[in-house]
Formats: C-alpha cells, structure tokens, sequence
C-alpha cells in the first residue's frame, strides 16, 4: 500500500507544485502585462521640448509673436509693457486657435472660441482663459519660457511674477 | 432670394423652422404618409435642387469628398422617415377599422426558412456593398494631408460626419457635458428604453396612434437633435466654426460679432452692478438653484400633472422619474442653444476653477 502511494503526489506536495506554477504563472501574466504597458510609450518622442530659450526681450515688438508657435506651440504677446508666453492650446477641448491680426484675437477653429490678444475668452464655448507659461530671464539677459509651469487667470495666478516679464 | 436663405439658414433662425416642420409632419402624418404627398413633394423639391446645385459654393460644400456620406444619408434618411410615415398611416387606418395590423395579416405570418430566404438576402447585399464602396473609393479620392502636428490645426477643424451633430453640441457646453454626459445619457438612455417602455403595443409592426408619446420624443431627439445638427455641422459650418449660409463663400476673414456672457455676470455685474464675489457659490448662486429646479424639483412637479400622474399608473414610479429625468436630459439641450441665441448665455453654472459648466 505505501508502495503504491508513494508513486502519486500527496496532498501536501501537489499544493507545494501548485503554487510554484501559481506563481510562475502569475509572474508571466504580469511581465507580459509590464511590457505591453511600457509597448503603449513611444520608443522616440517628437514632442517639442518643454523649456526652450526664445532670445531677447528686444527682439518683440509691440503684440502678438507667432515665431515658436509652430516649433513649440506658444505665442509671445506684448502688451502694456509686459511679456506673457501664452499657451496655444484652447481651453475648451485643446484645440490649436490661430491668431487672426485683422479681428485682434484667437479664434479655434474646432467650436468656435474666441480670445482676445490677452487671453481672456470672451466668445464660443471657452469656459476660461487661455493659459500662461512661466516666463524667466536667464544670466545672458535672453528669456526662458518653461512650459512645465502654468498660470491660470481664473485662479489669479497672471500677477505672479514669473507669469510675465516687464520690458 | 439666395441671400434669404442664406438669412434663413441660421440656426437662430432655422432650428425653430425645423422644429415647426417636425411637428407638422408627426401631427399631419396621415396626409405626409401618402403616395400622392411623396410624388408631388418630390416634383417639388427636385427643381429646387437643381436650382441649389447653380451656385458654385454650395456645389464646393455638397461635393467636398467628405460631405458625400451625408449627401447620400440625408437622402436615405427622408425616405426612410417618409417610409415609415407611410406604413403608420396605413396600419393605423386598418386599427381604426377594428383589422388587424398589415404584418399580422395570414400571408404575412406565414414563416420561412432561414436558408435559403434571408442569407441568399444577405449574401447580395453584400456583393453590393462591396462594389458600391469600391466604386466610391476610385471615385473620390481620400485625402491625404500632411503629417500630424500638435501645434497645428486645420480650419475648420471638422470632426468625422457622424460626430459632427456632437461638434455642434460642442458649441453650446462645456466639454464635460456635450463630450462625455450628454452622449453616455444617450447611450445609456436608449439601453434603457425597453425597460422603461411599458407599452405593450407596437411589436413587431408600425403605428404611431398607439404609441404616440414614444415615437414624437424619439423622433424629436433623431431628426431635430440629431440629424438637424449633423447637417448644420457639415454643410453651415465654416473655417473658425462660423456660420456659412449655403450660399455663401467660405471666406475666411468673415467676422461675427459676438460676445458670451456667463449667468453669473448677468447677476452681479449687469442687474446689481456689484463686483463679481471671490467665493464660488455665491458667485454662482443663481446658477446652482436654477439647475437644481431643473433636476430635482421639476420631476416631482411633473408627477403631480395630470400627463404625470397617468404615466406612473402605467409604469410605476422608478420608471417615471428615470423617463423624466432622460428626457430633461435631451430638451437641456434645445434649452441650451435657445438661451445661447437670445441672450448670449455661456455657462449657466461657470466653474473655470475646478474645469467644470453648465
């Protein structure tokens, strides 16, 4: 009789199989699911860089600058003496709004909003303000716009001193 | 004359037009449902959209390669609707004659196989098919434009056709409402509706006399709501999202002025000239109480009508408040868009701070 059963598992040796499979499996499932998640990332990004050095103050004249809206999506607007970075991404659903010199304002061309040089929404369906980046000299006197930093109107944050630089 | 319906085709205008024409249609289906009606609307229309077809910008509009599915839709869509007036409008003359519904005489009854009947059906529609897409595909090129840029956009910048009714929503709300609760309602609403609907009647064939509520709620929502904004996005909606007459040249330099004010400005700065208070309820203090008599209070009160008080003897009180509650859900929309047109209404709620309105 021990004979025989010795030949099969017992019990306590079939859960001790079972649960190195278990987690053999377990650990499969989640190395699989690991990359696949890291399969969702780009392997290059051709995403503009998120700070970038945009010259110097002089350069600007007198409204809005569109020479990095193409390259990194933010216009320069000078306006009663102070230089804003101002986003270009509507505040709507995020669409591109293009600056339209002749009417004096941004206007998105997916629902119709509408923006004045400053920002402020004031017709279509924006609920808020366009945003501000931060906004730096560097040692070179040469401005700094950093896109990781945002200034929201609504929140009262357009007084803070890095959301604008005075020139 | 052109310069009229270009006027006429605003939606301030042209939304209250259709909406009249919509109702004249479900009221006087027995004269629409009928084969003298179909011939002479169509005598009638058909010089009319020749006559449409002279102008060049409407051509450009009607012929843009990704306006050609809804050409054909809008096309489809009369006839159906006018099909389904059609079968109403006899099946409910022979209930009114105590005969049974067209479907349910003997010969229709009468059951057939599967195979060869329905999949020998199936198998041409689509060889059909096929060809027709095939056929279409050399016809009008897609077009392929250049790469991706994100900051770049096109203008317009037009959704697929059948989102365009959603665009157009767009234009109205915030994109919390019109991008992710209006459409889930009605998605969800419409996988409610079985279960919601107690009406026995109606199965299986076409009536409007027995089950009229449900058929002119649900063809508002389709054909005014719906396939209305669909056509008002394709065709009159223009670069920077302004309005464009059917007539009238996609000039890109076009000016509209306009000027959107929320309800909360319409309190403190226009009618008790105060500066706008810092704190977010009171500012919008009418807003909330206005939206919670939208939702809470006007389905009790509904329920109190006589209309109420017999719909939840049919169906039962859960039931009641969830078909009232749907249906406040789709008119907030023509609400929506009437305020926007006569009072420059943005946000009836305004919340910039936690990114969220009504």
């Amino acid at each position: 009789m021990s004979e025989e059963t010795r030949q099969q598992l017992n019990r306590r040796e079939f859960f001790s199989f079972i649960t190195v499979g278990w987690v053999a499996f377990t650990a499969a499932l989640a190395g699989l699911g690991s990359l696949a998640f890291r399969f969702t990332y780009p392997n290059v990004n051709f995403e503009p860089e998120m700070d970038f050095v945009a010259g110097f103050p002089t350069e600007y004249e007198n409204g809005v600058d569109e020479r990095w809206k193409n390259g990194f999506g933010v216009w320069m607007v000078k306006q009663e003496g102070k230089l804003v970075a101002l986003s270009n991404i509507c505040t709507h659903l995020g669409c591109v709004p293009n600056w339209l010199p002749a009417e004096l304002k941004f206007k998105c061309p997916c629902h119709g909003s509408g923006y004045y040089m400053s920002g402020i929404n004031f017709e279509g369906p924006a609920p808020r303000p366009l945003e501000r980046y931060k906004i730096s000299l560097n040692s070179d006197g040469k401005i700094v716009v950093d896109k990781t930093k945002i200034f929201r109107y609504e929140m009262g944050q357009w007084d803070h001193p890095d959301s604008y630089i005075g020139v | 004359m052109k310069e009229f319906i270009n006027w006429m085709a605003d939606p301030i205008r042209s939304f209250p037009v259709v909406t009249l024409l919509y109702y004249l249609m479900m009221r006087y289906y027995r004269i629409v449902g009928t084969k003298k009606f179909a011939y002479i609307s169509l005598a009638v229309l058909l010089p009319v959209v020749v006559w449409f077809c002279t102008d060049p910008n409407f051509v450009a509009i009607i012929l843009w390669p990704d306006n050609i599915p809804i050409n054909i839709i809008i096309v489809l869509i009369a006839w159906l609707t006018w099909y389904s007036l059609y079968r109403c409008a006899q099946n409910d003359e022979r209930l009114e004659q105590g005969l049974t519904p067209i479907e349910a005489t003997p010969e229709n009854r009468e059951k057939v196989w599967t195979w060869p009947n329905l999949v020998y059906v199936e198998l041409m529609c689509m060889i059909g098919t096929t060809i027709f897409l095939v056929v279409w595909a050399i016809i009008f090129k897609a077009p392929l434009e250049e790469p991706a840029n994100p900051t770049w956009a096109p203008n317009p910048a037009k959704a697929p056709w059948y989102f365009l009714g959603l665009q157009e929503m767009l234009v109205y709300f915030d994109p919390w409402m019109a991008g992710v609760v209006l459409p889930g309602l009605i998605v969800v609403g419409l996988l409610a509706v079985p279960y919601i609907d107690t009406n026995p009647k109606g199965n299986g064939y076409f009536t409007i006399a027995e089950r009229k509520m449900a058929m002119w709620f649900f063809m508002f929502g389709w054909l005014v709501l719906w396939i209305y904004l669909i056509i008002v996005g394709t065709f009159l909606r223009g670069p920077n999202w302004t309005f464009y007459g059917p007539f009238e040249f996609w000039d890109f330099h076009k000016v509209v002025a306009e000027y959107n004010v929320n309800l909360s400005e319409f309190v403190w700065v226009k009618w008790l000239n105060m500066p706008m208070p810092h704190n977010m309820i009171v500012r919008e203090f009418l807003g909330i109480i206005l939206t919670a008599v939208y939702v809470v209070v006007l389905p009790p009160l509904s329920a109190t009508t006589k209309w109420g008080k017999k719909l939840i003897g049919d169906m039962g009180k859960v039931r009641y408040y969830i078909f009232i509650f749907l249906l406040l859900g789709m008119t907030s929309l023509p609400i929506k868009m009437v305020l926007r047109w006569l009072f420059s209404l943005k946000y009836i709620i305004a919340l910039p701070e936690l990114e969220l309105s009504l």
